[in-house]
């Protein structure tokens, strides 16, 4: 009973708020209806037996995710109603129908024990203890572990390198190279030199 | 009434198909990138409902691998995202990045 009340706060709450990112005309907005998605999933998490899991949806993406979200909404100054309206005549209906269509295949797809039925290691979750989840990860798991240590780290470097201004302080750059707006850009001479330079 | 697995499976497609419409239906870069998250957290309840009904820890540890991923994303996505807005100042959409070449 308890179990069934949640799960409808939660999916109404996850749903609606899954529309609301869809359908929002000001991305801040957007960013808020994500944060009460995220929330509600962490409920399901809870609900299914992984405490842990629902700890770290919270802190890392209710308020790492989002908080990075609305801190480049605010740096780009986009954070104003805009238009929905789209300038491509078919590209509403052909979007919706392909969304309806991939609903089909997912439903499709996720009925089928050929590709939901098999089973790795059952009897391992153990009623979702965080310390059989933390064991796994270090011993079983420790090799994908170790390489996502390394994609996180080229991941923040090559946030850096994109979003240096070009030819600030290390020299050549790569983000406004050829094909870039020079013209438009105040330090037209720097993005010249960094079009020199690739 | 009982809460079955097929329920959260239920939600879980539901959502997968709500972020895909918004990555196609929306123009704001930003918005877009919300919508992938909202596909990614729509594998995660999947990955969370299978691991309990398998009674198997490999899902849980499948959705710590699909946070990190999308963590990565989200830093690689709003510099690129960012990058673009210098060069196109405001009011660029998804048809700024239309060439591979800017």
């Amino acid at each position: 009973m308890v179990e069934l009340a949640l799960f409808a706060v939660a999916g109404v709450v996850t749903l609606g708020g899954a529309v609301g990112v869809v359908l929002s005309r000001n991305p801040v907005h957007a960013a808020l209806h994500l944060v009460a998605v995220l929330v509600a999933v962490a409920v399901f998490f809870v609900v299914q037996d992984a405490p842990l899991l629902a700890a770290v949806q919270v802190i890392v993406y209710a308020s790492a995710v989002v908080v990075l979200f609305l801190f480049v909404i605010m740096l780009l100054g986009v954070d104003r109603a805009e238009t929905l309206e789209e300038p491509l005549r078919l590209q509403r209906p052909v979007a919706l129908a392909v969304a309806v269509g991939l609903a089909i295949e997912v439903v499709l797809l996720g009925g089928h024990t050929w590709t939901t039925g098999a089973s790795g290691r059952q009897g391992t979750l153990s009623g979702g203890d965080p310390a059989v989840l933390a064991e796994n990860l270090f011993t079983r798991y420790l090799w994908p572990f170790e390489v996502l240590a390394v994609l996180l780290v080229v991941a923040v470097v090559g946030g850096v390198a994109l979003a240096r201004r070009s030819g600030e302080r290390l020299g050549t750059d790569d983000v406004e190279g050829p094909g870039g707006a020079p013209a438009k850009e105040p330090g037209a001479g720097t993005a010249t030199a960094g079009e020199a330079g690739t | 009434m009982r809460v079955t697995d097929t329920w959260y499976l239920v939600v879980g497609a539901l959502l997968f198909t709500i972020g895909a419409a918004g990555v196609m239906l929306r123009r704001n870069v930003v918005v877009i990138l919300m919508c992938i998250e909202l596909m990614l957290n729509a594998a995660n309840l999947s990955f969370v409902t299978f691991a309990r009904r398998l009674d198997d820890v490999t899902g849980q540890v499948a959705v710590f691998f699909v946070l990190v991923v999308a963590a990565a994303e989200v830093a690689v996505g709003l510099a690129i995202i960012v990058a673009i807005f210098r060069q196109r100042r405001a009011g660029a959409t998804a048809d700024d990045i239309s060439l591979l070449r800017g």
